[in-house]
This record gives C-alpha cells, sequence and structure tokens, in this order.
C-alpha cells in the first residue's frame, strides 16, 4: 500500500498554476529524490504533503489521510510526514534538547523524562549529544540541520520530508547533514528529498523525480536517469546543476 | 530665593501619598491595558480585516441591524410579554442572544478584529486628557451611571495603554519568522499552542524594549488626571504648593519622585531583558 497517494492534483498561486495535475504514489521505503529548475514547483510538491500549501484540485492521501480533511485530520497527518526545512527553523528559545523534546511533548504528550531520554538518543545518533545543551545560536549551520532532522524524527512519524536541506550550508558543512540522511534513509525511513545533491540522489535515492513547469517529466531510478538522461531537458538541467 | 529643605519634608508624607495613587492608578491601568492590549494585538495580527468601504458599510449594516433587532425585541416585551416575570424574559434574550452568536460564530474573529481596529484608530487618535474627561463627565450623561474619579482614572488609563499595546504586540509577532509557525504546524500542533509555546515566547522578548516605553509613558500620562482632580502625586504637589508657595521645591521634588518610578521601571525592563536574551 502507497504511503502517499497524489490523485490528480492542481495548485495555483492565483493564476499561476504551479502542479498541473499530478497523480503519483510513493511506497514504503521509497527515497525519493526531487529535482528541477527554480520555479518547477519541487517545493510545492514537498509542502502539499503534509499540507503547508493547500490544494485546489484533486487530493492527496498520507498514509491514510487527506490533506482536505478536517483540521484535527490535518494535525494527524502531520504527524506523520516529519518536516525538514531550508532555513532549519529550529526554536531559538530552546537548546538542542529542548528543541527535540518538544514535538513529543506537545504533539503526542508524553512525559518530559521519556522525551528527554529519546532526544539524547537522536541528539547521539546525530552526533550531537555533546551539543544538547546550547541555543541553535551557538551552533553551526550543518549542525542546527541535524538538530532539526532529529527533531523531525522525534515524533516518530511513518515519512520524512526534506525542503533543500543543504541549500542554506557552506560546502564543508552539507557532508554532515547528508550522512546523516543517509543513515535515516538506511533504516528504511520513508523519505522524499528536494535537492541539487545529484551525488546524493544516485547514491542514496531509489527514485528519482524531475520536475519541470509544474509537471512530474521524468520518474524512474536515479543512476539510470542521471547516465542516461532520456530527454534534452534532463540533460539540460543537469548540465547547469554539475 | 533660599531653598527651603524643610519645606519637602514637610510636603514629603502627602507627596508619598499623591505617588501611592500613582502607581495604584498605574499599575491597575497597565495591567487592563496589558490584558486589552493582548488579545487586540493577536486578533488585528492574525486576523486580516482591511478597513474598507466595503468591511465599514458592512459593519454600520451588522450596527443598524442590532439596532433594529433591539428595537424589535422591546417593541414585543412591551406588547406581548406584560405579565411575564423579568427572570423569564431576560432568560429568553440570553437564549436569542446565544443563537444569534451560534449561528454567525464564523464571523466573530472578523468582528473583533474589525472592532479592536477601530478601536486602536479612536484611541490613538484622540488626547487622553479628552478621553478621562468624556469618561468622568461625558458618559455620566449618556448613560445615567457615574464612576469616582480614581475608577475613571483607572479606565482610561487601560483602554489608552491597551490600543499602544496593541499595537507592540502585532508588531512583535509579526515580526517573528513565518519559518518558526511553518515548523509548528509541520509538527501537527495547533495554532494556539503554536502561539503559546513558539511564537509568544519569541515576540514576549521582543516586546521588552517597547513595552519598558509605554509603562513609563502611562505613568507620566498619569499625571494628567489633574483634571478630573484625582490626587495623584502631579495633583498633591499642586495642591500643597497652592498652600505655601514653594514652587521649586515642591515641584523640583514632584520631578524627582516620577524619574525614580520611571527608573525603577526602566531598571526592571532591563533586568528582565537580561535574564531572557537568547544566545
Amino acid at each position: 500500500m502507497s504511503i502517499v497517494e497524489f490523485r490528480n492534483v492542481v495548485k495555483r498561486f492565483g493564476e499561476n498554476t504551479v502542479l498541473d495535475n499530478i497523480s503519483l504514489n510513493i511506497d514504503p521505503h521509497e527515497v525519493v529524490v526531487v529535482v528541477g529548475p527554480s520555479g518547477s514547483g519541487k517545493s510545492t510538491f514537498l509542502r502539499c504533503i503534509n499540507v503547508l500549501e493547500t490544494i485546489q484540485e484533486g487530493d492527496i492521501i498520507v498514509n491514510g489521510l487527506s490533506v482536505r480533511g478536517t483540521p484535527a485530520q490535518v494535525r494527524e497527518l502531520r504527524r506523520e510526514a516529519g518536516m525538514v526545512f531550508q532555513q532549519f527553523n529550529l526554536f531559538p528559545q530552546l537548546t538542542a534538547l529542548e528543541n527535540v523534546m518538544f514535538g513529543p511533548v506537545h504533539t503526542r504528550g508524553v512525559n518530559r523524562r521519556q522525551a528527554r531520554e529519546e532526544a539524547k538518543e537522536l541528539l547521539a545518533k546525530v552526533g550531537l549529544e555533546a551539543r544538547m545543551d546550547h541555543y541553535p545560536g551557538q551552533l553551526s549551520g550543518g549542525q542546527q540541520q541535524r538538530v532539526a532532522i532529529a527533531r523531525a524524527l522525534a515524533i516518530k512519524p511513518r515519512l520524512m520530508l526534506f525542503d533543500e536541506p543543504t541549500s542554506a550550508l557552506d560546502p564543508e558543512l552539507r557532508f554532515e547533514v547528508l550522512k546523516v540522511m543517509q543513515d535515516v534513509a538506511e533504516e528504511g525511513m520513508t523519505m522524499v528529498v528536494v535537492t541539487h545533491e545529484m551525488e546524493f540522489a544516485r547514491r542514496v535515492g531509489s527514485r528519482l523525480l524531475f520536475m519541470d513547469g509544474g509537471k512530474i517529466a521524468e520518474d524512474g531510478l536515479p543512476a539510470e536517469l542521471l547516465s542516461n538522461p532520456p530527454s534534452q531537458r534532463l540533460r539540460d538541467f543537469l548540465q547547469h546543476v554539475t | 530665593m533660599t531653598f527651603e529643605w524643610s519645606a519637602i519634608w514637610d510636603a514629603l508624607p502627602s507627596l508619598l501619598e499623591g505617588a501611592k495613587m500613582t502607581i495604584q492608578i498605574t499599575l491597575l491601568g497597565l495591567i487592563g491595558g496589558s490584558v486589552i492590549g493582548f488579545l487586540s494585538g493577536v486578533v488585528t495580527t492574525y486576523v486580516k480585516v482591511p478597513i474598507s468601504t466595503r468591511s465599514v458599510i458592512t459593519a454600520v449594516a451588522v450596527l443598524v441591524a442590532l439596532y433594529l433587532v433591539s428595537r424589535l425585541g422591546a417593541w414585543v416585551a412591551d406588547t406581548f410579554m406584560a405579565g411575564v416575570s423579568p427572570m423569564v424574559w431576560n432568560g429568553l434574550k440570553l437564549l436569542i442572544l446565544m443563537a444569534v452568536v451560534w449561528r454567525f460564530a464564523a464571523y466573530l474573529p472578523r468582528a473583533l478584529s474589525f472592532l479592536a481596529q477601530v478601536y486602536i484608530l479612536i484611541i490613538r487618535g484622540t488626547p487622553i486628557v479628552v478621553q478621562v474627561m468624556f469618561i468622568y463627565f461625558a458618559l455620566p450623561l449618556l448613560a445615567g451611571w457615574r464612576i469616582d474619579a480614581v475608577m475613571a482614572a483607572i479606565f482610561t488609563l487601560m483602554i489608552n495603554s491597551g490600543a499602544y499595546i496593541a499595537e507592540i504586540v502585532r508588531g512583535a509577532l509579526q515580526s517573528v519568522p513565518k519559518g518558526l509557525r511553518e515548523a509548528g504546524e509541520a509538527m501537527g500542533l495547533p495554532f494556539w499552542k503554536i502561539l503559546a509555546y513558539i511564537i509568544g515566547p519569541v515576540a514576549l522578548r521582543r516586546m521588552i524594549p517597547a513595552m519598558g516605553n509605554q509603562c513609563i509613558i502611562s505613568l507620566k500620562d498619569s499625571s494628567l488626571f489633574i483634571v478630573i482632580g484625582v490626587a495623584e502625586l502631579t495633583r498633591q504637589g499642586q495642591e500643597i504648593i497652592a498652600a505655601n508657595f514653594r514652587s521649586v521645591e515642591i515641584w523640583g521634588a514632584v520631578a524627582v519622585i516620577y524619574l525614580i518610578l520611571t527608573g525603577f521601571i526602566a531598571l526592571t525592563l532591563k533586568f528582565i531583558e537580561h535574564r531572557t536574551q537568547i544566545v
């Protein structure tokens, strides 16, 4: 059974059609890498999955719940889809540990002691247990993004969404974030990753989507699509990013 | 002239009485103003209703409709309900009111946002002296009940500071990066939790300098309540001078007491700002 199902999804910003009749299934344990030129709708595609954007037509079913459900159903859906943002969006008034504890305590009603233990484990997993009492402002970009990944994992989602997670980082900091993402993928987490990291797509991705003009132009195995681009459009794009 | 220290010593007990009254009015006024200001600020930030021709016409139409309904109700009461006990009639009115609110509940946030904007417009657009005179002298004529001077002073300061605090709160809430709200939403938090635990704590810190300003302004504005004869610090000073003509000593002492009070506010807020600083 698919974990995410797009059914004829149309998303418009005013006159501008950003997602143009998209239908697609994502199965458990898939690592879907979404690439495409700027403005092709890839970020919007991702944000529609956990209802940070509302769609105008069609439906998206995430783990059995519709994005068109009641506010309570939408919150339930969002708890199954952890989100990692380009700008990290850590809560600045909380330490790294408190950031990771926040979700379980406030959305799942986990008691603080248990949340603390789990948060420590997650921070250890992303290699930051030594920094758990630091505030986001005291951490480097790469460290902040690793905390953000731990924070998203803490609510025990069935699915992880990454919106250009390394685009705001210096080149030497990207590696540590990509390494953590690879670890998460290897544990069998279903992932949808919007990125420009072609090397990551090739190595970790199990499926590549190339978006262009609000449509999914290519959908296939990363290695095949990247080595033998079937269309001129993809060839041009790959030349520009690599 | 000679500076008579003894004039200050003699006046000090009644000046301190006045200072006590000033503190009382300011404190209660600011507490009430904060409640009004926070509610108005939150609703005007998150429920956008432009003050346009259309919204104004809608508001006027609603007011006219409410007025007509109340007149109709009064007519019904006089004509058919003469024998019914007031208890039953009041209960019925409450029931009707609740039904109306329930029916139009979806419009309630927009109505509140519009009202809050009109409130801010009126209060910021009129002098505080006019406001207190209106409440103390004009309201009794309009509504038939009068309140004592101290209550009028407190109430005026409440609604006055409330309007300014609403804008302080709105500014602080708008300055919080949008991404924090999205991070909370993406976790599946309801909006009130995002506001209470994520946006609120960040916004509160950003409000501190402007809130310090407002506290000091409100404290000094309480001296204007001299016009309705409230025995606050400035009034006490004036009365003492009327008896002993020691302007230099007494106005000097009054100024120093205000300075001490505002200095205390400034220091307290600096302390809070320092303690809550995010690294």
